[in-house]
């Protein structure tokens, strides 16, 4: 089965981000109020070729945790879906 | 002569700087390609500064997985020195050498100044022959340098007294002002600031004293500077 794959990599909590805070304050000079929490972090997307989901995630969980992101300072959020006649591709 | 392999990724852009201020204290060296399997005979390793791999995904994230880093982290167990430089910095805390992680600078500023900073430790192979307290003038060129670390590894490193560089005026954000810490065992070594740009009598000099203690670690000062199976 073909996955395609996305990796939200977000700062961990507690550490400081000053894209994000750069833009929180622009946003607010902007005049738009009640924004808040505004935190930058990045997305990854790919394809990957498992044989169910439960195996693609754990590949991807894997791959996460030794080279997407770095634990001491990321967390990253994993979203997978099956996609549709990915059988018959190349 | 002592001979330090100065490794060299794509993108790396100070490996010429440290090999001349490795010959300012009588130490010769040798270009060490990241595809490399084998470190040769080395008696220490440095990783300069740059952009390795261009910093695509984080700072040293692929880098950390070139080739040659197998034998640099065999090295660094044996009890080799390891001197990693900004870019070197972040290569050791991603290969986990060493602990913590370098990340963005306060305000998102890349700062390309002189600072002052001061030696908090003489334990380490690149600070053993500096009196603690003394303040070196270094150059800084970065943008992801501000330390960052969980407060049990900051505990450990000050109860260890493994920091051993800290800037005497905070320029990045970096988590109790660390500039520079070494491993448990001393021999592994990373900072953000250039000491091989502070080695000339036309310019800052101060990093003159820092690879004079890394000549006198492997000189033998430390009986276990370079460990046998890498000589020769």
């Amino acid at each position: 089965m073909r996955f395609a794959v996305l990796v939200e990599v977000r700062p961990r909590e507690g550490i400081a981000n000053p894209e994000g805070a750069t833009i929180q304050r622009a946003v607010a000079g902007l005049g738009y109020e009640g924004v808040s929490g505004v935190r930058v972090g990045k997305a990854i997307r790919f394809h990957l070729d498992a044989p169910d989901e439960a195996a693609a995630r754990a590949q991807v969980e894997e791959l996460c945790r030794r080279f997407l992101t770095n634990p001491v300072i990321e967390d990253a959020d994993v979203s997978l879906e099956a996609e549709a006649g990915a059988g018959q591709r190349a | 002569m002592k001979t330090a392999g100065i490794v060299v990724f794509p993108g790396s852009n100070c490996e010429h700087d440290v090999a001349e201020a490795l010959a300012v204290v009588g130490m010769g060296s040798t270009m060490v390609w990241h595809g490399d399997q084998r470190l040769g005979g080395v008696d220490a390793v440095v990783l300069p500064g740059g952009f390795a791999h261009g910093d695509y995904l984080r700072p040293g994230a692929i880098a950390r997985f070139s080739p040659v880093m197998a034998a640099v982290e065999e090295f660094a167990r044996a009890g080799g020195p390891v001197i990693g430089i900004c870019n070197g910095f972040q290569v050791l805390t991603e290969a986990g050498l060493l602990p913590g992680a370098l990340r963005q600078n306060r305000g998102l500023k890349f700062l390309c100044t002189e600072v002052k900073t001061r030696v908090d430790s003489a334990r380490s192979a690149l600070t053993c022959g500096v009196a603690t307290g003394t303040v070196l003038t270094l150059p800084i060129n970065h943008f992801s340098g501000a330390y960052s670390c969980p407060p049990d590894t900051l505990a450990e490193l000050r109860a260890e007294d493994r920091i051993v560089l800290r800037y005497v005026d905070n320029p990045n954000g970096s988590v109790d002002d660390i500039a520079g810490i070494c491993s448990s065992t001393g021999n592994v070594v990373g900072l953000m600031p250039h000491p091989e740009r502070a080695c000339d009598p036309l310019g800052l000099q101060d990093g003159v004293r820092l690879w004079a203690s890394l000549a006198a670690t492997v000189a033998g000062a430390g009986a276990d500077a370079a460990p046998a199976s890498h000589r020769g």
